[in-house]
């Protein structure tokens, strides 16, 4: 049986700060994905909605609170949350539904509305979670992991700051002309480097913003697909998978890894694991790939996820940088979108615009920004507290 | 006189010059948890339930390190006039656990380099009428130098 589902329909509120409840953001990516599909709200079965976690009780429970805004239809409902990789989870879920037949078609939603500076762990005294431990204990942020990884990646690899500037160099040039991004300038490489150290070697211009914005899919079967469209956008495969221990690498919010002590290694690290588990579900390999959006919310790691997933060997990633083959043009254009260098990140809806992304470039309509034939692309991002998140997406 | 106490309980022990993190391990497997997990193995092959807790090691080597340039938000305490501070991430090798914390006082980003021998020591982290409360921090050991 084919595990493909159709993409028939995707909308984006622009990124921002905007100063609106993410309500609004995400019923205008709805509106935008039906029209986009040739369907009305009446038409959807099931809605997936993407929590979000600082917005109050409506942000827990995202996939009703879009439903009622759209206006109470009786449609079958989801709200899931995995961090970063939460729109993950709510494309699973959808397409889950219609792969097993329990509805045909479906609408996945996704929208923030973020506080500026520092993400910081919700109020109270909890001593027993890690997002509280760290922070109240060492005042460590998400920009102490983002510096960490970029310095370990100098020590190994011996990439530089410039490197890592080159990223936002291309990312910022690649948003210029998408209409949903929020920054759309062109940033020199000197202006990243004289820009303030956030976390060394990190400067403010390596790390994402964090925005407001809302992005959303309109999924169906393909015997539905048929019935509306011609050659639609398929997604051929999505990771959602957890690290198998021990996870050695430090990761978001511990202040520990797990012990290499009295176990073996797994075959791949976690960061490894998850667009391998989107390759295999979708038999394609990188090579396959015309195209990736990654989840740069730095510049540093956007080098570490080209050999995360595949499309270099480890060291390799600054030279594919330099060599332009990651800039659109070249071999595997990555984050054409402008990635979250031009975002900023929208956390409940940044997996789905990911795949919002793919979709206008396996289409041909990624105006300013096209990836000239692209048949296939990957989607990559990591929500802490151990979510993969990864989509497939061909035509 | 404040009563020194650690600002989290059962994370670490209260003994300058000599602090020891505060562990489990796993009687089944050998496998180390830090902070201590109490209820059972999370080693997804080992059925065992029995954790001990144990002292982890005090030293260990230098996997990478930043700086905290900007004020974390609460429910840090942050020193007024805040002071940016460097944070570590070190291997234990017998334990093969990589574990974050600041770096001591005085010790910035240049003066570290990936590899270089780290050990755990003691620093207060913000005090009240009665308390002064204290976490762990990493330090070169002494000798080691780095940045060259």
């Amino acid at each position: 049986m084919s595990k493909d589902v159709a993409v028939l329909g995707v909308g984006m509120h622009p990124w921002g700060k905007w100063g609106q409840s993410f309500v609004r953001y995400g019923v205008k990516a709805a509106q935008d994905a039906l029209r986009d599909a040739g369907l009305r709200w009446r038409d959807i079965q099931f809605v997936a909605g993407g929590d979000t976690i600082r917005n109050g009780y409506p942000g827990f429970v995202a996939g009703a609170t879009f439903a009622q805004a759209l206006g109470w239809s009786g449609a079958k409902v989801s709200s899931s949350y995995g961090a970063c990789a939460t729109g993950a989870q709510a494309i699973s879920v959808a397409r889950a539904h219609i792969l097993a037949g329990l509805c045909d078609v479906a609408l996945v939603i996704g929208a923030d509305a973020a506080p500026k500076g520092f993400f910081a762990p919700t109020g109270g005294k909890r001593p027993d979670d890690p997002d509280w431990l760290r922070f109240h204990i060492q005042g460590i942020t998400n920009p102490t992991y983002f510096g960490l990884y970029a310095r370990r990646r100098m020590a190994v690899h011996g990439a530089t700051q410039r490197d890592f500037a080159a990223v936002k160099v291309k990312n910022a040039k690649h948003g210029l002309h998408n209409p949903n991004a929020r920054y759309r300038k062109e940033v020199p490489l000197e202006e990243v480097l004289s820009s303030a150290l956030v976390a060394d070697p990190l400067h403010l211009l390596d790390i994402c913003a964090t925005s407001d914005g809302g992005a959303a899919l309109v999924l169906s079967s393909m015997d539905f697909a048929r019935k509306h469209t011609t050659d639609p956008v398929k997604i051929a495969a999505v990771s959602t998978v957890t690290p198998v221990y021990p996870n050695t690498i430090i990761e978001m919010p511990n202040l520990a890894t797990d012990s290499k002590t009295g176990v073996g290694l797994p075959e791949l690290g976690f960061k490894e694991s998850i667009a391998h588990d989107a390759y295999e579900e979708a038999a394609l390999g990188p090579k396959d790939m015309s195209l990736a959006e990654v989840y740069d919310l730095s510049t540093a790691l956007e080098l570490d996820w080209y050999e995360q997933i595949g499309l270099c060997p480890p060291g390799d990633a600054e030279k594919l940088l330099r060599d332009g083959e990651t800039t659109i043009g070249g071999r595997i254009p990555v984050n054409p979108s402008g990635g979250l260098a031009s975002f900023g990140e929208a956390v409940p809806a940044q997996a789905i615009a990911q795949v919002c992304e793919l979709t206008w470039q396996l289409r041909g309509q990624a105006e300013g920004r096209q990836v000239e034939g692209a048949k296939a692309g990957v989607t990559v991002n990591q929500g802490l507290f151990g979510h993969g998140s990864s989509v497939i997406c061909t035509v | 006189m404040k009563t020194h106490v650690p600002a989290v309980d059962g994370l670490f022990t209260m003994d300058p010059p000599e602090p020891r993190l505060l562990g489990t391990r796993c009687r089944g497997c050998g496998t180390y948890f830090f902070p201590a997990e109490r209820t059972f193995c999370r080693n997804p092959d080992c059925d065992e339930d029995a954790l001990e807790e144990v002292h982890l090691s005090r030293t260990g080597t230098l996997w990478s390190y930043t700086s905290a340039n900007y004020q974390p938000p609460a429910p840090f305490v942050a020193k007024d006039p805040f002071e940016p501070f460097a944070i570590a991430a070190v291997e234990l090798e017998a334990e093969g656990i990589t574990i974050l914390g600041q770096v001591a006082d005085g010790v910035g980003v240049e003066a570290l380099e990936a590899g270089m021998p780290m050990e755990l020591v003691l620093r207060e982290l913000y005090q009240d009428e009665e308390h002064v409360y204290f976490t762990w921090n990493w330090k070169p050991t002494d000798g080691a130098v780095g940045g060259a």
